[in-house]
C-alpha cells in the first residue's frame, strides 16, 4: 500500500562506509588524525539526535562528551584498563547525567534554553576545573595509560585507535540510523516540525525529549570515552564551551537532520584545522566566522542540504 | 569585616555599572525584535579599540574618546545591521546564534590582525584614578566614575523610554510588534535606531571596560557570556530588569571572588541556572 | 459527554471566560457562534488545557461516569478522546501527510516510543492512516510534504490528524477558516460524514453552515454564554439578533 519510510541502504551509503577503510591503506601517516574524526563524528551525530531531529538548541553538549572522558579516565587509571567496559560504564554515566539533566532542559525554550544548556556546561567545566584532587584541574588527568584494546595494541601510528574509533562510531551510527527510522524518530520530528501540534495528537512530548537528550547524552559520552582511549590523557578541554561550540559550528556545516550531516561536518572541519593548524590561529577563526556566516546566509541546510537541493534541480 | 564588604559592594555595583552599559541594548533588542545577536559584544571590542587607538596613537584625552567610542559602536552595529542581520529577522534562532558567532569570530580575528593579541591599555587621567578616602574606607576614584556614568547613562535611558515619543515607540514594538506595526509604526526604523543605541552603549562599554578588566581581542567571546546572563536573567526588553540583573550579578562575582575564590565561576553559572529554572523569562521579562 | 462547570478565567483585567457552564450530550452537533473576541477559541483552550482555567471544572464522558479531567495535562485529554483542531493550520511542514496522520497513529496506541523496530514494520498504522486519507479525499497527497498541500487540503488534513486519535468528542476551530465558499464542499462533506457517535462541537461565523451542520448552538458573547438553543431558537431569540447587528443572516 503506501510506504512511511525507505530503510533500505543506498548505495551512497554503503560506498561511504566502505570509503571509510582507505585510510589504513592510502593515508596511514594520518590514522591519529582519522581516529580523531571519527570521535569527533560520533559527537557531532549524537548532537544532531536533539539538534536536527528533536529542535533542541544546545550550546553545552560538551559536558556528556567531558563526562564520558573523564569517567573512562580515571577508571583506567584507578581501576583496571581495559577500554570496552570502560567504555560502556562512560556511555551509561553520560546517559545518567543526560537523563538527571533532561527534565529541566526540556521544559525551556528558546533563549532559556540556550542559557541553560550552555550554564550546565559551564558548571561542570569549573566544578572539573575546582576538583583537582579527582581530575588534575587545568593539568588534566595523567598517569594512565590505555594499552590494547582486545588484543590489539594502541600503536604510535594509530592504527588501532583509528580501527576502534571507527568501529565505536559505526555500532553508535547503527543504532541511531534504527532510531531515526523508527516510530519515536519519527515522533521526534514531529516534536521539530511543529512542537504544538504534538500535544493535540495525544503525544507526550516532554517524555520524548528526555528520552532524545539521554540518548545524546549516551553517544557524547561514548565518543569522549573513544577519546581517552585513544590517547590516553584527559584535559579539561573536553569540557570547554569551545568544544560545544566547535560541535555546534561542524553539525551545521555538514547539515542538521539528515544523519550523516555530523559525520561529514566533522571530516571537513578537522581535516582542513590540520591543514591549517601551522598557519597563525588568527586565520582559522577568520575562515571559520566566514563559513558560518556562508552558511547561514547561502546553505541554510549544510553541505548535504546544499548537495540534496542540486540533486532535485537536476531531476 | 564590613570595610571588606562595603568595598565589595562598591566594587561589585561599578563593575555592575560597566555590566549593565554593555548588555543593555541586547536586552532591548532582544526584546523588540527576538533577534539573538551574540555579536553584541564585538560592538564593544569596536569601542574599546577605538579609544585605545585614539588615546594611544593619536594622543586624545581618555574622557573625549568616549563619544567616539560610542559613535564607533554605533556605526558598526548599524552597518551589519541594515547589511546582514535583516534579513534573518525571521529566521530560527539556531540561524541567529550561528551568523551573529561567525561576526564574533571574524571580528575577533581582524583584531587579533590589527592589534596582536597582547593586552591593551588607555588610561584615564590622574585625577579620575585617584582614590577618595572616607574615613577609614578607600573608594577608587574610576570606580566612582562608573557608578556615576552608569547612574547617569540609566536615568537618561528611562527618561528617554518613558518620555519621549521615541520611546514610546520603542516600548510598544517590545510589547507587541505585530500590533504596533497595524497602528502605523514604522518598527523597522525604530528597531534600526534602537539597534544603534545599544550597539554605542556597548562599544562605549567596551572603553570603559579597559581601565577595570583590560582589552583583547578576545573580549567578545569572554564577556557575551556575563552579557547573556545579564540579559537572560534582568528579562527581554527591560531596561530595569537589565539593571537590576547586572548589579546582582556585578556584586555576586566580586562577592565570589572575593570571599569563594575556590570557587571560581561556578557561583554565577549557578545563580544563572537557579534563577532562569525560577523564572524562565527573566526577572522582569515580558512574554 | 463533555461537561464543564462554572469554568473562569482572565488575563490580567480581561475576563476571557464568566462562569461558563455547558452540558453536550453525546453524538449531538453542537455550533459555538459569537463576534469576534467572544472568547470561543479560548473557551476550546481552556477545555482542552492549552490555557489553565482558573476555576472551575471539566467532565469528560456520560453521566456517573464523567471523570474529572481539569486537572490532566492536554496530551492525556487527547488520550481520553477529547480532540481538537485549529483555526490556523497547526500541522508538520516537513512531514508527509501519511507520515502525518501515521505518527498520530502510532502515538494513539502508544507505539511511538518503540525506538527499535523500523517504521515499515508498522504497516497496520500506515494502512490505517491511508484509509482515514482517503476517507477524506486526500489520498492523493499522501507522500506530498505537508507545506506542498493546497490551503483546503492542509484544512482538511487538520481534521485528519484528530480523527486518527479516535476521538469521542471533537472540537473544531474554523475548520473552514480562510477557504472560499466555492472550495468549501468537501470540507463540509467531511465533517457532516463524521461518525454519529462523535460529539462535535464546531465554531463558525457563516450562519448558513452553522443551520445546516448543528443540532444545538451555542452563543458566546464577551466571555459568558448568552443563550443556548436549537436552531430556531436562536434565529428568532432577540438578544442574539442584536448581537448580530449588521451581520448576514438572520433568519
Amino acid at each position: 500500500m503506501a510506504s512511511v519510510s525507505d530503510t533500505r541502504w543506498r548505495p551512497l551509503e554503503i560506498a561511504f562506509w566502505l570509503c571509510t577503510l582507505l585510510p589504513f591503506a592510502l593515508a596511514p601517516n594520518y590514522l591519529s588524525l582519522a581516529s580523531q574524526v571519527a570521535i569527533t563524528a560520533l559527537f557531532a551525530l549524537s548532537l544532531d539526535l536533539i539538534l536536527g531531529y528533536a529542535g533542541i538548541v544546545s550550546l553545552g553538549h560538551a559536558a556528556f562528551f567531558g563526562m564520558g572522558a573523564y569517567t573512562a579516565g580515571l577508571i583506567a587509571k584507578h581501576y583496571w584498563t581495559e577500554p570496552i567496559s570502560a567504555l560502556l560504564i562512560a556511555g551509561f554515566i553520560s546517559g545518567v547525567l543526560g537523563y538527571a539533566l533532561s527534565h529541566v532542559i526540556v521544559r525551556f525554550r528558546h533563549l532559556a534554553l540556550i542559557m541553560l544548556t550552555m550554564g550546565f556546561g559551564l558548571l561542570l567545566a569549573e566544578a572539573a576545573n575546582s576538583a583537582h584532587d579527582l581530575t588534575g584541574g587545568a593539568d588534566g588527568l595523567q598517569g594512565f595509560r590505555v594499552p590494547d584494546v582486545l588484543g590489539f595494541k594502541f600503536d604510535m601510528f594509530g592504527r588501532t585507535a583509528y580501527a576502534y574509533s571507527l568501529a565505536v562510531l559505526f555500532v553508535c551510527f547503527l543504532v541511531c540510523r534504527r532510531i531515526i527510522h523508527s516510530p519515536f524518530g519519527l515522533a521526534l520530528r514531529g516534536i521539530r516540525e511543529n512542537a504544538t501540534r504534538m500535544p493535540a495528537i495525544g503525544a507526550p512530548s516532554l517524555s520524548h525529549l528526555r528520552k532524545a537528550y539521554t540518548m545524546a547524552a549516551v553517544f557524547a559520552g561514548l565518543a569522549g570515552a573513544a577519546l581517552t582511549h585513544t590517547t590516553s590523557t584527559v584535559s579539561l578541554d573536553v569540557l570547554s564551551f569551545g568544544r560545544s561550540a566547535d560541535v555546534l559550528v561542524i553539525l551545521i556545516l555538514g547539515g542538521a537532520g539528515r544523519l550523516y550531516g555530523g559525520i561529514i561536518g566533522a571530516v571537513i572541519y578537522m581535516v582542513a584545522r590540520d591543514q591549517f593548524s601551522g598557519v597563525n590561529p588568527q586565520y582559522w577563526y577568520f575562515w571559520i566566522g566566514l563559513l558560518l556566516v556562508a552558511v547561514v546566509m547561502f546553505l541554510p541546510n549544510g553541505i548535504l542540504g546544499g548537495l540534496s537541493a542540486l540533486h532535485k534541480k537536476r531531476q | 569585616m564590613l570595610s571588606s564588604a562595603v568595598g565589595v559592594l562598591f566594587d561589585g555595583f561599578a563593575y555592575g555599572m560597566l555590566l549593565f552599559l554593555l548588555s543593555v541594548g541586547l536586552s532591548v533588542t532582544l526584546g523588540m525584535m527576538n533577534f539573538v545577536n551574540l555579536a553584541h559584544c564585538s560592538f564593544a571590542m569596536v569601542g574599546g579599540y577605538a579609544t585605545v587607538t585614539l588615546v594611544n596613537r593619536f594622543g586624545w584625552p581618555f574622557l573625549a574618546t568616549l563619544p567616539m567610542a560610542f559613535v564607533a559602536g554605533a556605526v558598526i552595529s548599524l552597518a551589519l545591521e541594515r547589511t546582514l542581520f535583516k534579513r534573518l529577522y525571521r529566521a530560527t534562532d539556531l540561524d541567529q546564534c550561528l551568523l551573529t558567532i561567525g561576526i564574533v569570530f571574524i571580528s575577533i580575528a581582524a583584531f587579533a590582525w590589527f592589534y596582536t593579541t597582547e593586552q591593551q591599555s588607555a588610561r584615564p587621567p590622574e585625577w579620575l584614578r585617584a582614590s577618595i578616602q572616607v574615613g577609614n574606607l578607600n573608594f577608587a576614584g574610576y570606580r566612582l566614575f562608573l557608578i556615576v556614568f552608569g547612574l547617569a547613562t540609566t536615568f537618561l535611558l528611562f527618561f528617554f523610554i518613558e518620555k519621549t515619543r521615541f520611546g514610546a515607540q520603542v516600548r510598544a514594538a517590545v510589547d507587541n510588534q505585530r500590533m504596533a506595526r497595524g497602528l502605523g509604526l514604522d518598527v523597522d526604523r525604530a528597531f534600526m535606531l534602537t539597534f544603534a543605541l545599544g550597539g554605542g552603549l556597548a562599544g562605549l562599554g567596551g572603553a570603559l571596560a579597559i581601565e577595570v578588566v583590560g582589552l583583547d581581542p578576545t573580549f567578545a567571546l569572554a564577556y557575551l557570556v556575563y552579557v547573556l546572563i545579564v540579559v537572560a536573567v534582568g528579562g527581554l526588553g527591560s531596561i530595569g530588569g537589565s539593571f537590576a540583573a547586572a548589579v546582582v550579578l556585578g556584586i555576586s562575582d566580586m562577592a565570589g571572588k572575593y570571599y569563594f575564590p575556590w570557587l571560581g565561576a561556578f557561583l554565577i553559572y549557578l545563580v544563572m541556572v537557579g534563577l532562569l529554572m525560577w523564572r524562565p523569562l527573566g526577572l522582569f521579562g515580558k512574554r | 459527554m463533555l461537561s464543564t462547570k462554572n469554568v473562569n478565567k482572565k488575563f490580567g483585567s480581561l475576563v476571557v471566560a464568566e462562569d461558563i457552564s455547558l452540558s453536550l450530550p453525546a453524538g449531538v452537533r453542537y455550533a459555538l457562534i459569537g463576534p469576534n473576541g467572544a472568547g470561543k477559541t479560548t473557551l476550546i483552550n481552556l477545555i482542552t488545557g492549552l490555557v489553565a482555567a482558573d476555576s472551575g471544572q471539566i467532565l469528560l464522558g456520560e453521566g456517573e461516569n464523567a471523570a474529572n479531567i481539569t486537572a490532566l495535562k492536554p496530551y492525556q485529554r487527547v488520550k481520553r478522546g477529547l480532540v481538537r483542531t485549529f483555526q490556523i493550520n497547526t500541522l508538520f511542514p516537513h512531514l508527509s501527510a501519511l507520515e502525518s496522520v501515521t505518527l498520530a497513529v502510532l502515538e494513539r496506541d502508544g507505539h511511538a516510543h518503540n525506538w527499535w523496530r523500523g517504521l515499515p514494520s508498522f504497516s497496520s498504522a500506515a494502512d490505517e492512516a491511508f484509509a482515514i486519507l482517503k476517507s477524506l479525499k486526500l489520498e492523493q497527497t499522501a507522500q506530498k510534504e505537508t507545506r506542498e498541500l493546497a490551503y483546503g487540503q492542509q484544512r482538511l488534513l487538520e481534521i485528519a490528524l484528530a480523527l486518527a486519535t479516535r476521538p469521542r468528542v471533537l472540537l473544531l476551530d474554523e475548520p473552514a477558516a480562510g477557504v472560499p465558499k466555492g472550495e468549501s464542499a468537501e470540507l463540509f462533506a467531511a465533517v457532516e460524514g463524521l461518525s454519529r457517535e462523535l460529539t462535535v462541537l464546531f465554531i463558525e461565523h457563516d450562519m448558513e453552515v452553522v443551520f445546516r451542520f448543528a443540532s444545538r448552538i451555542l452563543v458566546m458573547v464577551g466571555g459568558r454564554i448568552l443563550v443556548e438553543g436549537s436552531p430556531q431558537d436562536i434565529a428568532r431569540d432577540e438578544r442574539v439578533r442584536e448581537v448580530y447587528l449588521g451581520a448576514a443572516h438572520a433568519a
